[in-house]
């Protein structure tokens, strides 16, 4: 393992960046009364009972609201996506059924249920780290890159 | 069915917030979350400080969340009532980190990339979406889980 350059920016806009994110699960728990995980949220909205739908469909719609209007803002950072539409589609799919399945994913379990000392959380962080690492540790280390 | 009373306009400000969290911290860019994954390579730390961060604020909502049980309003605070580690929980999330370490996307910076992506005419991450929502309507499905 070698450390990548390490700049103030770029750690102070990470602690800024995730303070705003735990802001917004501290409001929604506190104000709402719900917990912001992303995966739970979506995946409540596409069953066939989404139950209480308009803080689902509010929350979704700040979240890809403000990355529209960032990027008409010409503000939106710059994403370096891995793969093809194949890998995309395929990824996409299995996130949707892992983290359905796990009910949770990085926001549900990794921020929110870590807050919660949840150990259920706990454990779900690890395996999804986990199994992230191995898999990145075989695509660029054993087969050689996507 | 019960009435729908809640709101969409706080949840609205979270997802909003989470969003900006999102792109401030470099988190919507899988680059960043495969750097971090990357334990045999060039690590980048970021996404630890980015989750520290959010942690450090939500933590304490949560420990105030705990012992309320009800929101200022009066809404019940509904947080997750199972603690016991199951096969679900550690499959699925397993599952969904290697997706994470394939795509470097997790649900909610692959929600923001698709909203920059309908601005910027980028088809990738509303590909990975349209497949994550098809994920997690398949995952509903065959739901409950554990």
């Amino acid at each position: 393992m070698t450390l990548a350059p390490l700049t103030l920016d770029m750690v102070l806009r990470a602690l800024a960046g995730g303070a705003l994110m735990g802001l917004s699960a501290a409001l929604l728990v506190l104000l709402q009364g719900r917990v912001a995980g992303i995966s739970g949220i979506f995946g409540r909205l596409m069953a066939a009972d989404p139950g209480p739908a308009r803080w689902r469909l509010g929350f979704a719609g700040g979240l890809i609201g403000t990355a529209v209007l960032a990027a008409l803002a010409g503000w939106a950072p710059s994403a370096q996506v891995q793969g093809g539409l194949l890998l995309a589609v395929v990824a996409g799919l299995l996130t949707g059924v892992g983290t359905g399945v796990a009910r949770g994913c990085t926001s549900g379990h990794g921020v929110c249920g870590l807050s919660n000392l949840s150990l259920r959380s706990l454990v779900a962080t690890l395996c999804f780290m986990g199994s992230g690492a191995v898999t990145v540790y075989v695509m660029r280390h054993v087969i050689g890159g996507v | 069915m019960a009435a729908d009373r809640s709101s969409p306009w706080v949840a609205a400000l979270c997802g909003a917030l989470f969003s900006a969290g999102l792109m401030l911290s470099g988190m919507s860019n899988p680059a960043n979350v495969i750097a971090f994954l990357d334990v045999a390579g060039t690590w980048n730390p970021a996404l630890a400080f980015v989750m520290g961060g959010a942690i450090a604020v939500a933590a304490p909502a949560y420990a105030l969340a705990r012992r309320r049980r009800a929101t200022l309003s009066g809404v019940a605070i509904e947080l997750p009532e199972t603690h016991t580690i199951t096969a679900p929980l550690v499959g699925g999330s397993l599952l969904f980190g290697v997706c994470w370490g394939l795509a470097g996307l997790c649900p909610g910076p692959a929600v923001v990339l698709a909203g920059i992506g309908a601005v910027q005419g980028a088809l990738y991450a509303l590909a990975f979406v349209a497949a994550m929502l098809g994920g997690l309507w398949l995952a509903g499905r065959f739901g409950p889980w554990a």
